[in-house]
C-alpha cells in the first residue's frame, strides 16, 4: 500500500489482475496507486510472461526490471485456472473482489468459466475490465494485440518522421499505456455508478480504439477533409496538420522546437524579409518552402542564441533534450517524478510514480512487485477465515 | 443505459486540448459539461485550424474536442462575470482549469477560493510543468513538452535527429490522467463526501508515458542505448522489433522467436542467432539488416499472410484510408456522422467516438460542439446568475 494510503480514493477496494504484459497490468497499477489492493493471479509455471522478459539485461530479485515497473505494489497468487480445485478457489476470491481485469484474447475467459456473465452471477457488484487488441468482433479479433502492430495498422506510423521517410513508429508502447488509461477511466466511472445503483458493470477497451482516440484530433480533420492522407513536412515534422513554422530546427550545436507562431512575428524576430513576404494564409499551403528558409537561418547559430531572441518575445519554443539532459533539469526535479522501490532483501530500483497529484500530494508507493505466488497462502487463508 | 456520470455537473474553464479532452471523457460517461469561454472569441481552439477544414466558422478540431458540451461566455475580469462564474462553481461537482499557475488565483477562482463557496468540490488543474521549478511559467504546449522530456530521441533510426511524435501525445495523456484523478476523487466523494484538488501536467504525463524505458535507464547508470540502423521501433527490445520496407509496402515485425523467424523466411543465418545467448539484443543491427534484405523480395501483404500463418507477430503498415476500408475498423463502430446546423446550411461532419464500451455500449454522439455562448442565457437563468 502506498505511504499516503490512509485517505486514498480506492482504499479498501480489491482488484484481481489476471492480465499479463502491459496494458492490463498498468491499469491495475494505476488503481493500486489510487489505493486499491491489487492481487495478480498468475500461472504457477513462470507466472506473468513479463517476469522473464528481461530487456537490457536488467533484473531485480530474479524478475525482469520491466515486471517490477508494471507490477510494483501488488500481491501475487499462483493458480492454474485449468485445474478445477484452483478454479474453485479463484471463484471464491472473485466473489470478494470489487474489480477484475484480464487481457486474454476474446473467448478465452468464457472457456475457462470466468466470462463476464458467469462472474456477474457470482458477484453482481463486480466491475469487469477486459482489454483486447481489436475488439471482440471483426476479422482482426484473433490477431496478436501488440503495440507496434496496432501502431502499424492504425496509420499512426505515418504521422511521425519526415515526408521522404518510410513509416516511423513511436519508439515505445504508447498504445498500451493509452489503453490502460482508458480502462482505468471506465472502471472508476463504473465504481462511481455502483455507489448509486449497487450494480457492477463491464468495461471493454482495445488497442485499436485507443490508437484512434490518441489521434482523434487529426483523424477528425482527415475524416472531414475528403479522407486525404495528411502529408508530413519535408523537414522537422512534428504534426502533419500544423502550419509553418511548427516543428524542429537544427541549430549549430543542437536542436530546438518551434511551436505555432504567426509568420510576421517569425520574420521580424529572425530578421528575414523573405519570410515576411509570405502572407499568413500561406503558412499551411507553403509550409515546406517557409520551413526551409527558417531552417537555413537557424543553422547558423547555437540553440541558446535563438532561445534568447524568441523566449523574451513570448514565442513558444524549447530546446530538444535527451534523457541525460532532461533528468538534470530543474524542471524535472521540481516534479519529483521518480521514486525508489525496495525488495525485502534490500535490492532497490528507481522508477517513476503515478502522474497524478491529489490534494497537493504526489502518489508514492515504494513497494516492489511480488515474487510469483508470494501471497497465495495468505490470500486463500483469509477467504477461509472470512467464511468460517 | 444508465451512464455512470449522469447527474454530475462539470464546469470547465480550460481551453485547447488537454483540459477539454478530460471534460470530453467525463461527458462521454454521462456528465453535463458547461464550457465557460471568454466573450472575445471563446476557446482559442475555435480558430486554430489544422489543414483547411472547418465547420461553420469554427475549426473542425474544436468540434472534435468539445462535442456535446454547453457554452456560456463570461468575462472573468469583470465583477459581473466573476460573480456569475462563482454561481456556477458553487453548484459544480467538478471544476477544470488549465490557466498557468497563479493566473487562476489572481482571477479569484483558484482552488481555495472555489472551496470556500463549494467545500466538497473536485477541482482539476492542468499545467505544463507543475507549479514549481524554472519551467512553471513557460508555455505548456505539446511539442515543447515533448522537446523537454527526452521523448524525441526514442523514435526514428540511428543517425536521424530528434523525431517528435506526430500527434499531441502530451495533451491526450495529460487529459486522460486528469480524468482518472477526477474519477478517483468522485468515487472517494461518494464514499466520504470529501472534495479534492487533482493536479497533473504535460511533463508528468510524458514521464509516465515513457515509464517502461525510463525505469530501465534510471537503473542502468543512465546509459542511453542507440537507436538501430534500420527498422528501429523500441530502444531496449531485442530483434526482431521494427518496421521494414518490402517489395511493396512496409511490414511491422514484433518480438518473435528467431528460430521460427529464420525458418519462415528461409534464412538459416537468422535461425543461427537463436542459440547464442542474448544475440537478439547484442546482434540487433545485424539481424535487422538480414531481415531488411530478405523482406525486399516479397510484398508486405504476402509476408503478412505467410509469417502470420507461422504464428509470427507481424502487420502490414496501413494508411488511414487502408484502415477505414478494413472490416475490423468498421466492426469497432467508432465513427458517427452528425448533421450540424452551425453552418448556414446543414453540414454532415464525422466524429470519433469514445475509446471504451461500458456494458457493451459505446457512448453515443448527439451533437457537435456548441456555438459560442449557445447556452449562455439559459444557463445564467438556471444558476440564478443573470
Amino acid at each position: 500500500m502506498p505511504e499516503t494510503a490512509s485517505n486514498l480514493p480506492l482504499r479498501g477496494l480489491r482488484v484481481l489482475d489476471f492480465a499479463q504484459f502491459l496494458a492490463g497490468p498498468v491499469a491495475a497499477l494505476r488503481l493500486s496507486d489510487l489505493g486499491a489492493e491489487v492481487i495478480k493471479i498468475e500461472r504457477p509455471q513462470g507466472g506473468d510472461l513479463c517476469r522473464s522478459m528481461v530487456v537490457n539485461d536488467q533484473r531485480l530479485e530474479g524478475d525482469s526490471l520491466v515486471f517490477h515497473t508494471f507490477n510494483r505494489g501488488k500481491k501475487s497468487v499462483a493458480a492454474d485456472l485449468k485445474q478445477p480445485a484452483d478454479l474453485e478457489k479463484i471463484r471464491a476470491l472473485v466473489a470478494t473482489a470489487d474489480v477484475m481485469i484480464h487481457n486474454f484474447r476474446p473467448g478465452v475467459m468464457e472457456r475457462i468459466g470466468l466470462g463476464y456473465d458467469t462472474v456477474r452471477d457470482l458477484n453482481p457488484r463486480i466491475v469487469y475490465g477486459a482489454v483486447s487488441g481489436y475488439g471482440t468482433t471483426g476479422p482482426w479479433r484473433d490477431k496478436p494485440g501488440q503495440d507496434l502492430l496496432v501502431q502499424s495498422l492504425s496509420g499512426i506510423a505515418w504521422l511521425s518522421g519526415n515526408a521522404n521517410d518510410g513509416p516511423v513508429p513511436t519508439g515505445f508502447a504508447m498504445l498500451d499505456v493509452a489503453t490502460a488509461g482508458n480502462l482505468v477511466q471506465g472502471i472508476l466511472a463504473c465504481l462511481v455508478r455502483r455507489g448509486i445503483s449497487g450494480k457492477g458493470g463491464l468495461v471493454e477497451v482495445d488497442l485499436l480504439s485507443s490508437a484512434i482516440d490518441v489521434t482523434f484530433e487529426q483523424f477528425t480533420c482527415f475524416l472531414n477533409d475528403n479522407e486525404q492522407q495528411p502529408r508530413r513536412h519535408e523537414t522537422g515534422n512534428a504534426n502533419p496538420y500544423q502550419p509553418a513554422p511548427y516543428g524542429l530546427y537544427q541549430a549549430s550545436d543542437g536542436w530546438f522546437a518551434f511551436a505555432m507562431t504567426p509568420l510576421a512575428k517569425v520574420a521580424e524576430l529572425l530578421g528575414s524579409a523573405e519570410i515576411g513576404a509570405f502572407p499568413q494564409a500561406q503558412a499551411f499551403s507553403h509550409l515546406n518552402e517557409i520551413k526551409r528558409i527558417v531552417a537555413a537561418i537557424c543553422a547558423t547559430k547555437p540553440v541558446q542564441h535563438w532561445l534568447d531572441i524568441l523566449e523574451p518575445a513570448g514565442i513558444w519554443c524549447a530546446p530538444v533534450l535527451d534523457w541525460p539532459g532532461f533528468v538534470k533539469t530543474d524542471g524535472f526535479a521540481a516534479l519529483d517524478p521518480v521514486q525508489t522501490i525496495r525488495t525485502p532483501s534490500g535490492a532497490a530500483a528507481r522508477t517513476t510514480r503515478c502522474p497524478i497529484r491529489l490534494d497537493g500530494q504526489a502518489l508514492h508507493n515504494s513497494a516492489p512487485a511480488p515474487l510469483l505466488g508470494a501471497d497465495t497462502a495468505a490470500v486463500f487463508d483469509s477467504l477461509q477465515t472470512a467464511r468460517a | 443505459m444508465f451512464w455512470p456520470l449522469e447527474g454530475i455537473l462539470v464546469v470547465d474553464f480550460s481551453q485547447f486540448l488537454a483540459g477539454p479532452y478530460a471534460a470530453l471523457r467525463l461527458q462521454d460517461m454521462g456528465a453535463r459539461v458547461i464550457k465557460v469561454e471568454n466573450p472575445d472569441g471563446g476557446d482559442l481552439c475555435r480558430h486554430h485550424y489544422l489543414s483547411q477544414t472547418r465547420i461553420g466558422t469554427d475549426s473542425t478540431l474544436f468540434h472534435a474536442i468539445n462535442r456535446g458540451k454547453q457554452s456560456v461566455t463570461l468575462d472573468l475580469k469583470s465583477a459581473a462575470g466573476l460573480a456569475a462564474a462563482r454561481k456556477l462553481v458553487a453548484k459544480a461537482d467538478v471544476v477544470i482549469q488549465n490557466f498557468r499557475p497563479s493566473v487562476i488565483d489572481r482571477l479569484g477562482l483558484g482552488y481555495d477560493a472555489v472551496r470556500a463557496i463549494n467545500p466538497d468540490v473536485i477541482y482539476g488543474s492542468i499545467s505544463g510543468y507543475g507549479t514549481q521549478g524554472d519551467w512553471a511559467d513557460t508555455p505548456g504546449q505539446d511539442l515543447l513538452a515533448q522537446a523537454r522530456s527526452g521523448v524525441m530521441w526514442l523514435s526514428g533510426n540511428h543517425g536521424a535527429g530528434p523525431v517528435p511524435i506526430g500527434l499531441p501525445l502530451a495533451d491526450i495523456s495529460t487529459g486522460a490522467n486528469l480524468a482518472t484523478g477526477i474519477l478517483g476523487a468522485l468515487l472517494r466523494h461518494a464514499r466520504s463526501g470529501q472534495g479534492a484538488h487533482v493536479e497533473t501536467s504535460l511533463l508528468e504525463s510524458l514521464t509516465d508515458m515513457q515509464f517502461e524505458l525510463l525505469t530501465t535507464y534510471l537503473n542502468n547508470g543512465h546509459c542511453l542505448p542507440q537507436r538501430l540502423e534500420q527498422g528501429s521501433a523500441h530502444r531496449y527490445l531485442g530483434a526482431p522489433y521494427g518496421v521494414f520496407d518490402t517489395k511493396e509496402g512496409q511490414l511491422a515485425l514484433a518480438m518473435s522467436r528467431l528460430d521460427l523467424l529464420g525458418q519462415a523466411l528461409e534464412l538459416p543465418e537468422i535461425a543461427a542467432y537463436a542459440d547464442a545467448p542474448d544475440a537478439s539484443f547484442s546482434a540487433r543491427d545485424k539481424i535487422h539488416a538480414l531481415i531488411a534484405q530478405r523482406l525486399q523480395k516479397q510484398t508486405a501483404a504476402a509476408l503478412e499472410t505467410a509469417l502470420g500463418r507461422a504464428g509470427l507477430w507481424c502487420a502490414k503498415v496501413l494508411s488511414w484510408d487502408d484502415m477505414l476500408a478494413h472490416g475490423s475498423f468498421q466492426a469497432l463502430d467508432m465513427l458517427r456522422t452528425i448533421e450540424t446546423q452551425i453552418a448556414t446550411a446543414p453540414q454532415p461532419v464525422q466524429f470519433v467516438r469514445a475509446p471504451f464500451r461500458i456494458d457493451g455500449a459505446r457512448p453515443q454522439i448527439d451533437s457537435a460542439g456548441p456555438a459560442l455562448n449557445a447556452d449562455g442565457a439559459e444557463i445564467l437563468a438556471e444558476f440564478d446568475a443573470d
